[in-house]
Protein backbone atom coordinates (compact mmCIF):
# COMPACT_ATOMS: atom_id res chain seq x y z
CA UNK A 1 0.00 0.00 0.00
CA UNK A 2 1.16 3.54 -0.63
CA UNK A 3 0.41 6.88 0.96
CA UNK A 4 -1.44 9.06 -1.53
CA UNK A 5 -3.54 12.18 -1.74
CA UNK A 6 -6.97 12.47 -3.27
CA UNK A 7 -6.57 15.19 -5.87
CA UNK A 8 -9.88 14.99 -7.67
CA UNK A 9 -13.23 13.49 -8.25
CA UNK A 10 -13.99 11.70 -11.52
CA UNK A 11 -17.45 11.74 -13.00
CA UNK A 12 -17.98 9.26 -15.83
CA UNK A 13 -21.33 8.15 -17.13
CA UNK A 14 -20.06 5.49 -19.46
CA UNK A 15 -17.85 2.91 -17.84
CA UNK A 16 -17.28 -0.82 -17.64
CA UNK A 17 -20.18 -2.60 -15.90
CA UNK A 18 -17.78 -3.72 -13.13
CA UNK A 19 -17.43 -0.05 -12.21
CA UNK A 20 -21.17 0.66 -12.11
CA UNK A 21 -22.06 2.64 -9.01
CA UNK A 22 -18.44 2.95 -7.98
CA UNK A 23 -17.05 6.16 -6.55
CA UNK A 24 -13.98 7.02 -8.58
CA UNK A 25 -11.34 9.38 -7.29
CA UNK A 26 -8.10 10.63 -8.71
CA UNK A 27 -5.15 9.92 -6.41
CA UNK A 28 -1.47 10.75 -6.56
CA UNK A 29 1.21 9.09 -4.47
CA UNK A 30 2.95 11.20 -1.88
CA UNK A 31 6.54 12.10 -2.34
CA UNK A 32 8.53 11.87 0.91
CA UNK A 33 9.69 15.42 0.12
CA UNK A 34 6.16 16.62 0.81
CA UNK A 35 4.49 16.93 -2.58
CA UNK A 36 3.02 14.30 -4.84
CA UNK A 37 4.69 12.37 -7.61
CA UNK A 38 2.65 13.81 -10.44
CA UNK A 39 1.47 10.42 -11.65
CA UNK A 40 -2.24 10.46 -10.98
CA UNK A 41 -4.19 7.22 -10.97
CA UNK A 42 -7.85 6.45 -10.95
CA UNK A 43 -8.88 4.61 -7.78
CA UNK A 44 -12.10 3.05 -6.60
CA UNK A 45 -13.02 4.40 -3.19
CA UNK A 46 -14.13 1.84 -0.57
CA UNK A 47 -13.89 4.02 2.55
CA UNK A 48 -15.76 7.21 1.66
CA UNK A 49 -12.70 9.35 1.12
CA UNK A 50 -12.90 12.87 -0.26
CA UNK A 51 -10.84 15.39 -2.08
CA UNK A 52 -7.76 16.48 -0.13
CA UNK A 53 -7.75 13.38 2.08
CA UNK A 54 -4.55 11.52 2.69
CA UNK A 55 -5.31 7.92 1.89
CA UNK A 56 -3.94 4.43 1.72
CA UNK A 57 -4.00 3.12 -1.84
CA UNK A 58 -3.51 -0.46 -2.91
CA UNK A 59 -2.56 -1.12 -6.51
CA UNK A 60 -2.55 -4.87 -6.93
CA UNK A 61 -5.01 -6.90 -8.96
CA UNK A 62 -5.79 -9.56 -6.46
CA UNK A 63 -6.31 -7.09 -3.64
CA UNK A 64 -9.09 -5.41 -5.53
CA UNK A 65 -10.84 -8.70 -6.16
CA UNK A 66 -10.57 -9.58 -2.46
CA UNK A 67 -12.13 -6.46 -1.08
CA UNK A 68 -14.84 -6.01 -3.67
CA UNK A 69 -16.14 -9.53 -3.00
CA UNK A 70 -17.31 -9.93 -6.53
CA UNK A 71 -15.90 -11.55 -9.61
CA UNK A 72 -12.67 -9.99 -10.54
CA UNK A 73 -13.30 -7.13 -12.93
CA UNK A 74 -10.93 -4.76 -14.68
CA UNK A 75 -10.04 -3.00 -11.41
CA UNK A 76 -6.70 -2.85 -9.64
CA UNK A 77 -6.45 0.41 -7.74
CA UNK A 78 -8.43 0.92 -4.55
CA UNK A 79 -8.58 3.38 -1.69
CA UNK A 80 -8.64 1.17 1.42
CA UNK A 81 -8.07 3.64 4.27
CA UNK A 82 -8.17 7.29 5.26
CA UNK A 83 -4.95 8.25 7.02
CA UNK A 84 -5.27 10.21 10.27
CA UNK A 85 -1.54 10.53 10.77
CA UNK A 86 1.84 9.02 10.07
CA UNK A 87 4.07 8.92 13.12
CA UNK A 88 6.71 10.16 12.68
CA UNK A 89 6.10 12.05 9.47
CA UNK A 90 8.35 10.81 6.66
CA UNK A 91 11.23 13.13 5.87
CA UNK A 92 13.09 13.46 2.64
CA UNK B 1 10.62 -11.46 1.13
CA UNK B 2 12.40 -8.16 1.17
CA UNK B 3 14.56 -6.40 3.75
CA UNK B 4 13.31 -3.09 5.11
CA UNK B 5 13.38 -0.70 8.01
CA UNK B 6 10.29 0.44 9.87
CA UNK B 7 10.20 4.22 9.60
CA UNK B 8 6.77 5.01 11.00
CA UNK B 9 3.27 4.03 12.00
CA UNK B 10 0.28 4.80 9.81
CA UNK B 11 -2.89 5.53 11.72
CA UNK B 12 -6.16 4.99 9.87
CA UNK B 13 -9.38 5.12 11.85
CA UNK B 14 -11.40 4.59 8.70
CA UNK B 15 -10.20 1.57 6.76
CA UNK B 16 -11.54 -1.59 5.21
CA UNK B 17 -13.35 -3.43 8.03
CA UNK B 18 -11.28 -6.60 7.62
CA UNK B 19 -8.22 -4.65 8.83
CA UNK B 20 -9.78 -3.39 12.05
CA UNK B 21 -7.33 -3.80 14.90
CA UNK B 22 -4.40 -4.35 12.53
CA UNK B 23 -1.28 -2.24 12.76
CA UNK B 24 0.03 -0.55 9.65
CA UNK B 25 3.66 0.50 9.40
CA UNK B 26 5.59 2.55 6.92
CA UNK B 27 8.54 0.48 5.71
CA UNK B 28 11.53 1.76 3.78
CA UNK B 29 13.05 -1.02 1.65
CA UNK B 30 16.80 -1.17 2.29
CA UNK B 31 19.83 -2.91 0.90
CA UNK B 32 21.96 -5.21 2.98
CA UNK B 33 24.24 -2.30 3.87
CA UNK B 34 21.24 -0.39 5.24
CA UNK B 35 20.99 2.13 2.42
CA UNK B 36 17.43 2.92 1.35
CA UNK B 37 16.33 1.54 -1.99
CA UNK B 38 13.09 2.60 -3.61
CA UNK B 39 9.97 4.14 -2.19
CA UNK B 40 8.46 3.46 1.23
CA UNK B 41 5.47 1.13 1.41
CA UNK B 42 2.72 0.72 3.97
CA UNK B 43 2.54 -2.83 5.27
CA UNK B 44 0.41 -4.83 7.69
CA UNK B 45 2.41 -5.58 10.82
CA UNK B 46 1.70 -8.95 12.36
CA UNK B 47 4.93 -9.28 14.36
CA UNK B 48 4.72 -6.10 16.47
CA UNK B 49 7.62 -4.30 14.89
CA UNK B 50 8.84 -0.94 16.12
CA UNK B 51 10.30 2.15 14.59
CA UNK B 52 13.89 1.71 13.47
CA UNK B 53 13.70 -2.07 13.40
CA UNK B 54 14.93 -4.18 10.53
CA UNK B 55 12.29 -6.45 9.15
CA UNK B 56 11.48 -8.66 6.24
CA UNK B 57 8.23 -7.95 4.48
CA UNK B 58 6.38 -9.82 1.79
CA UNK B 59 4.91 -8.00 -1.19
CA UNK B 60 2.14 -9.06 -3.51
CA UNK B 61 -0.95 -11.14 -3.02
CA UNK B 62 0.64 -13.41 -0.43
CA UNK B 63 0.68 -10.46 1.97
CA UNK B 64 -3.04 -10.90 2.54
CA UNK B 65 -2.33 -14.36 3.94
CA UNK B 66 -0.55 -12.77 6.91
CA UNK B 67 -3.76 -12.23 8.87
CA UNK B 68 -6.46 -14.70 9.89
CA UNK B 69 -8.94 -13.60 7.24
CA UNK B 70 -7.10 -13.95 3.93
CA UNK B 71 -9.88 -12.13 2.09
CA UNK B 72 -8.38 -8.68 2.47
CA UNK B 73 -6.63 -6.23 0.17
CA UNK B 74 -3.11 -6.25 1.66
CA UNK B 75 -0.23 -6.12 -0.82
CA UNK B 76 2.55 -5.85 1.78
CA UNK B 77 3.01 -7.41 5.21
CA UNK B 78 5.85 -7.47 7.73
CA UNK B 79 6.47 -11.08 8.65
CA UNK B 80 9.95 -11.26 10.23
CA UNK B 81 11.77 -9.12 12.80
CA UNK B 82 15.47 -9.39 12.14
CA UNK B 83 17.68 -10.08 15.18
CA UNK B 84 20.78 -10.37 13.06
CA UNK B 85 21.90 -11.57 9.67
CA UNK B 86 25.01 -13.73 9.55
CA UNK B 87 26.72 -13.96 6.21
Amino acid sequence: MRISRVIGNVIATIKHPALAGAKLLLVDEEDPAGGTRGRPQLALDTVDAGEGDRVLVVDEGNAAAQVLARPRGPIRTLIVGVIDEVDPEPRA
Amino acid sequence: MQLGEVVGTVVCTRKVPVWSGQRLRLVQPIREDGKPQGRPVVALDVVSSGEGQRVFFVKGREAAQAIADPVNPADAAIVVLVDRIET
